[in-house]
């Protein structure tokens, strides 16, 4: 692999650049690998860099019917926090924090993970009891976050209105300091480029078509549009697509695909230094490298692949930022997308096995897959490569739903009186 | 104004403007917008470029620029930034600046990274900043995002306001140009509700840059003025000028912004400064136009280069002479047709240079260029611009037979306009989800199939020259009202002017052979994307537009590639030798122009940002300095302290207050729900966990209701009015869904019953009189009710009225006290309310909030659905399960609870515990841990849900969800606290009055 | 922001309706003998097609009543609304 450097750069720059070489391959597919992902995103390319790197499987294969990183690496905020209630997220999420912190030095591509802090807000007594209750199970689980008044939370977030005679003034927030942004992009081709250099296949605009079991009911193949390609190990790391993939194998999961939005300002000087996050009254933003806002919107109500939603929904969430950050009413929208998102019934995901032998699924990362897609490949890698899940992953089956051993982060935040 | 001509144009000569720039004076004329009356004075550095700060001039004239950022600021409050000059109509007093220069426009430090450029290529941040580690996040990361940003946000408020309005109409038509105006005037005739916006201050579209154009026989802005006046005089007809359509969304939904105040000097108090319409139209006409495209050589971002047609309008619509000295690089025939208009302006046109063969340069503006004896020099192309804040003369190629350049002369010059062809304007057809098809000869993506109910006339779907523009507008306007099921016919209309089409050269201008340029060639202007960093990208393997996109940032900026996106195809197209059509476009998303966040906000700010429910009690306890919370869209009185009373103070007095004598609460937020019909108790058997046939009329019940899933979803007191008729309460927060729950079992599962639900929330308000003087209060005021423990016993419901008001009297208690609930209509509330605590006076009686309320029930181990449960409990953990009918074949939830899981040993149960020391309260949500002083991480086995000190026990209690909790009763645990723990032990949760002794008298 | 054909109310938009998830999926009725199974079924798993899905709604700010859609969820279009009860058989439309 070429060394990204100050150096190396220096050096092309006498060259007019013409020394740098391709990022990854633009692979064919082969007859037949070892194991083959599903899904180029930063998960699956993810998964592969660790299956080679890890687990010394160099013959293998991602397949991406589109381009890589194209569906929701490409499409969401960018948040990075790990502070989840319950025991098994805030491990596995916390997993995937620490890869973050340097992971642009082992894959050596700048994913520009910046620690600014996500401060989560809190309205009203309800959510301040639910942000509590997070602190101390975080603090148990050596999982920083801790609490904010909202002089504090204004210190920290300058821009922020803490007056109180608006509709849902900010009583507080819980602020985990090592949460942060990165480049999305950047994930999903700083793992391609690593996984490539270790030989893995990185197939692009190759559209799974049907997944072929053999007498015994397990894996032996893919079909595509470009062929079939056998493999006894396939992992399926398809987001909003998984439903689709994971029904040609005849396996029904608990997932519903929603359309997700998120967008952007024009580019401003510096304004906000950290992530705001409100669940309350669903309002998420920070601002890029490149001085855009980055906003993120809700889902729409109902289940779509369209890539894209309502102005009601992107319209709700401005009213929002509008009333919490009241100099950002004059900026303007720049741009506007959809991404789909595939939920679970606990909004938690499912790492795991399947009821078919050799197939693996890694889905239901809902609205919040980009944080854990370090820890996440590295649990799913594991778990392919041993058959078994990774210790961190073991609670995330399919299982659970049936056996009623939910891991329901969503239900925990439960609003009632 | 030294640039400008002594004639024609439409702005107004006789009224001067005086603005600022940079806080220079400048003068213009009302018409004119920021960039005509900055190059009318001669004025072209306007900004600088994001990532090399290159001086930046004016490339266009609308809102397609890339380079001529401004920030307009009225007042502290007031500052815009990243407004395009070419689209901002000056007013007196208006001051503006340039963006991203520091210390001046002329003087940018920020310009070293021009210098600094080869170490700056397309994606260079992901190949270094990486060590040392620590240094991303401490230098290199904010030495970015200083640089980075264009302009300043402001740091005040905004005071403006924003409106909204929704609107239905028959035809949509989008832009005012030729083909928008025929397609708005036909759709009319037929009687359709019409809309019809254009994005720009005055309509006509590219007529307003026409000088010799007719129409019908008339100067073609007079027939503009005919139609537009005929429009405005339908009333089914709306023009909205100054209104950008935005965003294409699902089912013919269209979003448009309109500007109303920005282009004034004084903002009329009436009007907000935008309003944003969201129009529903049965169908839609696109008109859209198209824009022009640069060219790509060495130096085409030096002020003073420009597009031909920017060039043109200046002259035509602005009166503006754009140069002295003007050299035109033809890459389309519309470049002949600006070289005879700005001949005309008195600026010599030292050359047309054109990049096409002799053979291939041919239309009405070739023709009018030789007859004006302009100097046509074909087979050329542009090595380079000489200049650094402004143009000084252009470098010519000479394109051999074999297609090899050799060097041509300089030609010494102050502008160069610059035509590399048209680009059709689809984005709204594509953000239609329609798809997009490539035509070869006009080398354009032109609308296809359409998925929306629309259709695209004119420029925008490649229909070129004057009279086939209306004509097709025409066409199209009567088809959309045809459609619409209206009925008219387009009459032709004729028209003249010098018709130049939209074909051009998308890509690269040819350079000198193996030669690296020199200086840089740009594609996209505004976020410095150079024809060398597409090449980089495409030679360190990204592909997919999608990826060169994202790699190099073109067509990223604030103008989301209008006029580069094409020429990066076409770069791509040519290096990877594929056909510009195979390579693809990238995604067209919403908006088409930055829209500003406070025309989505519109009117929900403050109060307006979410409805307000207010109690009956509501004003009473403003006026007693009540404070209050917010629960769901409930304002509800937390406290009503005394004098300098805080929480605490106020908690302690109004519980003592209830224990020894009497409260009052409001309790009319709780969710009410009339269950009528003859198998009213069936239902509620079947959804509720507990029983209800057995329940007597007038008798009430405390109902626990789970999910499917069987988890506590809700509860509440319900009452049975009659054989047929029950009256559920609710939680407050869950009324609404817990309404929706029972719809939905009603109507999609249970169709055998005969049962009807109605909210009546709203229709009863509610005061709870609680406390052992709480009979005796009632008796002064309710008649008709027999109040003895005997005739109304703890959970009796009675009738009755107090003050002539109707009431229904429910004797429970949320409070271990004796108490009541009494409900009136809830037009009586306030009155109901006054009536009490007039009542009560001789008992004290002390009005009480929700966090009294929540101490209170804790004392008696009552549970909040939502605090002390999570929707991860059952009825069992939360120590509920006696409610459950044990006999009931089946219930909702009834065979969730039942899997293994959900009734294991070792669950959460909810516990009371109580601390070693009883001044300390716990928190609420800290941990509950086995044993004391673990490392971190450590195993937890529960929390607290509810924790207070209680007045009347003279001591903190808690209760807490505990793995087997039941089973460790009189165990000492501890609470987890990061300044040490706190030792527990596990107790009943029922800590006062465990016999109900007091409610039972 | 869809319009929504209510069977009962006609073309609405769609802020007045609620979203109800997959159509036709049953409740087990006998607890006694249904199955972990049949329970996971129910409660959780659905078939979040890509292509023509049936689906409930429910006009719950209109005439409050729940109906069934079947729509491309690749388009987000409507081919077809119909009352509870009613199950139209369309080519293409799985159960």
């Amino acid at each position: 692999m070429q060394k990204f450097s100050g150096w190396s750069l220096l050096k092309e720059a006498f060259g007019g650049h013409q020394g740098w070489k391709t990022q990854w391959r633009r692979a064919a597919p082969k007859a037949e690998y070892d194991a083959i992902i599903i899904g180029g995103g930063g998960h699956g390319l993810g998964t592969a860099y660790y299956l080679a790197a890890e687990h010394g499987m160099t013959n293998i294969a991602v397949v991406e019917k589109g381009w890589i990183g194209g569906g929701n690496t490409g499409r969401n905020t960018t948040i990075i926090r790990s502070n989840y209630l319950f025991d098994e997220s805030a491990r596995l999420y916390d997993h995937s924090l620490k890869f973050w912190k340097d992971l642009s030095q082992v894959l050596n591509y700048n994913t520009m993970f910046s620690p600014r802090g996500v401060l989560m807000l809190a309205h009203t007594v309800h959510d301040m009891q639910v942000s509590k209750r997070h602190i101390h199970a975080n603090r148990g689980n050596g999982v920083d976050n801790e609490w904010l008044t909202p002089e504090e939370a204004k210190a920290f977030c300058p821009i922020l209105n803490i007056e109180r005679n608006i509709r849902y003034p900010v009583l507080g927030g819980a602020l985990q300091r090592r949460g942060g942004v990165a480049r999305h992009d950047t994930v999903a081709w700083g793992y391609a480029r690593a996984a490539d250099a270790l030989g893995v296949d990185i197939i692009e605009n190759c559209e799974v078509t049907g997944l072929r079991k053999d007498a015994s009911g397990a894996i032996e193949a893919i079909e595509t549009t470009r062929g079939l390609i056998r493999s006894k190990k396939v992992g399926v790391v398809a987001a909003g697509h998984t439903s689709v993939v994971m029904g040609y194998a005849g396996v029904r999961l608990p997932l519903e695909s929603y359309p997700l939005q998120a967008l952007v300002s024009e580019p401003v000087k510096p304004i906000m230094p950290c992530v705001v996050m409100s669940n309350t009254i669903h309002a998420y933003m920070s601002q890029s490298d490149k001085g855009e806002l980055v906003i993120g919107a809700g889902t729409d109500a109902y289940n779509s692949y369209t890539q894209r939603g309502g102005l009601h929904i992107s319209a709700h969430t401005l009213e929002s930022i509008c009333e919490l950050f009241p100099m950002v009413r004059r900026l303007k929208m720049l741009r506007n997308w959809g991404g789909i998102v595939d939920c679970t019934p606990d909004r938690s995901p499912i790492i795991s096995k399947t009821p078919v032998e050799g197939l693996y699924v890694n889905c239901g990362w809902g609205t919040g897959g980009f944080k854990a897609t370090p820890g996440s490949a590295h649990v799913f890698a594991h778990t392919i490569a041993h058959n078994e899940p990774h210790p961190l992953n073991a609670a995330f089956t399919i299982e659970r739903f049936r056996d009623g051993l939910l891991i329901d982060e969503a239900a925990a935040a439960a609003v009632a009186h | 104004m030294k640039a400008r001509t002594t004639t024609g144009g439409r702005v107004d000569r006789s009224k001067k403007i005086q603005f600022t720039f940079d806080g220079r004076s400048y003068e213009g004329l009302a018409g004119d917008t920021l960039a005509s009356a900055l190059l009318a004075n001669g004025v072209h550095l306007i900004g600088r470029s994001f990532k090399y700060h290159r001086p930046r001039g004016i490339l266009g004239s609308g809102s397609e620029e890339p380079n001529a950022l401004v920030t307009v600021t009225r007042d502290a409050a007031r500052r815009t930034p990243n407004l395009r000059a070419t689209q901002v109509e000056i007013y007196e007093g208006m001051t503006a600046e340039s963006q991203n220069r520091w210390p001046s426009l002329e003087f940018d430090v920020g310009a070293i990274n021009n210098l600094l450029s080869p170490m700056l290529p397309a994606g260079f941040y992901n190949k270094t900043f990486m060590w040392p580690r620590s240094w991303w996040f401490k230098v290199y990361e904010p030495k970015i995002r200083a640089a980075a940003g264009l302009g300043v946000a402001p740091t005040l408020p905004d005071p403006d306001r924003y409106a909204q309005q929704y609107v239905h109409c028959e035809v949509l038509v989008v832009g005012a140009g030729p083909a928008g105006l025929a397609a708005a005037a036909a759709a009319a005739q037929s009687g359709a509700r019409v809309i019809l916006c254009d994005e720009q201050a005055e309509m006509g579209g590219s007529l307003l840059s026409e000088r010799s154009a007719t129409i019908e026989g008339l100067p073609a802005m007079d027939w503009v003025a005919q139609t537009l006046a005929s429009l405005r005089a339908n009333p089914r007809v709306r023009v909205l000028a100054r209104t950008t359509a935005f965003g294409y969304f699902p089912h013919n939904h269209v979003g448009l912004s309109e500007r109303l105040t920005e282009h004034l000097a004084t903002t009329p108090a009436n009007l907000p400064r935008e309003r944003l319409w969201q129009v529903r139209a049965s169908e839609v006409v696109l008109a859209t136009g198209g824009i022009e495209r640069p060219l790509i050589f060495p130096g085409n971002d030096i002020p003073g280069v420009m597009l031909a047609a920017a060039a043109r309008t200046y002259a035509n619509r602005y009166g503006v002479r754009v140069g002295e000295r003007i050299a035109v690089l033809a890459g389309s025939d519309a470049a002949f047709e600006a070289a005879v208009d700005l001949s005309a302006t008195g600026a010599t046109v030292a050359v047309i240079a054109d990049v096409r063969p002799v053979g291939s340069i041919d239309g009405p503006g070739y023709a009018a260029a030789k007859s004006a004896r302009l100097r046509i020099l074909p087979n050329a192309t542009a090595l380079g611009v000489t200049g650094k804040l402004r143009v000084e003369g252009l470098q010519l190629g000479l394109i051999g037979a074999d297609g090899q350049v050799v060097a041509g002369n300089t030609i010494a010059c102050d502008t160069i306009v610059m035509s590399g062809g048209y680009t059709p304007s689809v984005h709204l057809h594509s953000q239609s989800r329609g798809k997009l098809s490539y035509d070869e000869t006009l080398g354009a993506f032109l609308p296809a199939a359409t998925v929306e109910r629309t259709r695209s006339a004119g420029f925008s779907r490649g229909v070129s020259g004057l009279a086939a523009a209306l004509n097709d507008g025409a066409t199209a306007g009567a088809a959309a009202a045809a459609a619409a099921g209206l009925h008219t016919t387009a009459a032709p209309l004729s028209a003249s002017s010098l018709d130049a089409g939209l074909a051009g050269q998308p890509g690269a201008l040819p350079q000198l052979a193996g030669l690296i340029p020199p200086k840089k060639a740009f594609v996209d202007f505004q976020n410095d994307v150079t024809t060398r960093d597409i090449a980089l990208a495409q030679r360190e393997g990204f592909e997919s537009i999608e990826h060169i996109k994202r790699y190099t940032t073109t067509g990223m900026a604030t103008d989301q590639g209008k006029t580069s996106g094409l020429n990066a195809l076409g770069i791509v197209a040519a290096t990877s030798n594929r056909r510009l059509a195979e390579v693809g476009l990238t995604t067209y998303r919403m908006p088409y122009t930055p829209v500003t966040f406070g025309a989505f906000a519109g009117a929900a700010r403050g109060e307006q940002f979410d409805p307000v429910r207010r109690t009956p009690s509501h004003d009473w306890a403003v006026a007693r300095g009540g404070v209050f919370e917010d629960v769901g869209n409930w304002k509800r009185t937390r406290y009503f302290p005394i004098g300098s009373e805080d929480m605490d103070a106020a908690v302690h007095r109004e519980c003592l207050g209830v224990r020894n004598s009497v409260g009052m609460f409001d309790a009319s937020t709780l969710g009410k729900i009339e269950v009528v019909g003859k198998d009213a108790a069936e239902f509620l058997n079947r959804f509720y966990v507990n029983n209800w046939t057995s329940l007597g009329v007038n008798r009430s019940r405390y109902g626990i209701l789970c999910r499917d899933d069987g988890f506590v979803y809700d509860d509440g007191v319900i009452v049975r009015l009659a054989d047929d008729r029950f009256h559920v309460t609710t939680t407050t927060g869950g009324a609404a869904r817990v309404f929706g729950m029972m719809e939905d079992y009603i109507q999609t599962e249970w169709q055998d019953l005969s049962v009807w639900i109605t909210s009546t929330t709203e229709q009863w308000a509610v005061v709870a009189v609680q406390g052992p003087k709480a009979r005796e209060v009632l008796a002064k005021v309710v008649t008709n009710v027999d109040l003895s423990a005997a005739a109304l016993p703890h959970m009796g419901v009675a009738h009755g009225q107090i003050g002539g008001i109707p009431v229904i009297l429910m004797r429970v208690s949320f409070t271990g006290e004796l108490g009541f609930e009494i409900n009136v209509p809830a037009e009586y509330g306030t009155d109901l309310w006054e009536a009490i605590y007039a009542a009560g006076q001789e008992f004290a009686i002390t009005p009480y909030g929700t966090e009294a309320m929540h101490v209170l029930r804790a004392e008696k181990g009552y549970i909040i659905v939502g605090q002390d449960t999570d929707g991860t409990l059952t009825p069992d953990d939360a120590g509920v399960a006696w409610a459950i009918g044990k006999t009931k074949r089946d219930f909702v939830g009834k065979r969730g609870m039942e899997r293994p899981a959900l009734k294991a040993a070792n669950r959460k149960q909810l516990v009371g515990l109580l601390t070693a020391d009883p001044a300390v309260v716990l928190e609420e949500g800290a941990q509950v841990v086995l044993e004391p002083n673990r490392p971190i991480p450590f195993a937890m086995i529960g929390h607290v849900t509810s924790s207070y000190f209680s007045a009347t026990l003279g001591r903190s209690i808690a209760m807490a969800v505990v793995e087997g909790g039941r089973s460790k009763m009189d165990q000492t645990l501890h609470v987890a606290m990061p300044g040490g723990d706190i030792p527990v032990k596990v107790v009943s949760t029922v800590f006062y009055d465990p016999q109900g002794a007091r409610l039972n008298v | 922001m869809l319009v929504i054909e209510c069977p009962y109310c006609g073309a609405r938009p769609e802020p007045e309706f609620a979203y109800g998830g997959q159509a036709h999926v049953a409740r087990p009725s006998e607890p006694a003998t249904t199955t972990e199974d049949e329970l996971l079924q129910y409660l959780y798993l659905r078939d979040n097609t890509r292509g023509l899905f049936r689906e409930r709604w429910r006009h719950v700010r209109g005439c409050g009543r729940f109906f069934n859609a079947i729509r491309d969820t690749t388009t987000d279009f409507f081919v077809t609304t119909y009352k509870v009860g009613e199950r139209p058989d369309l080519p293409g439309v799985g159960a």
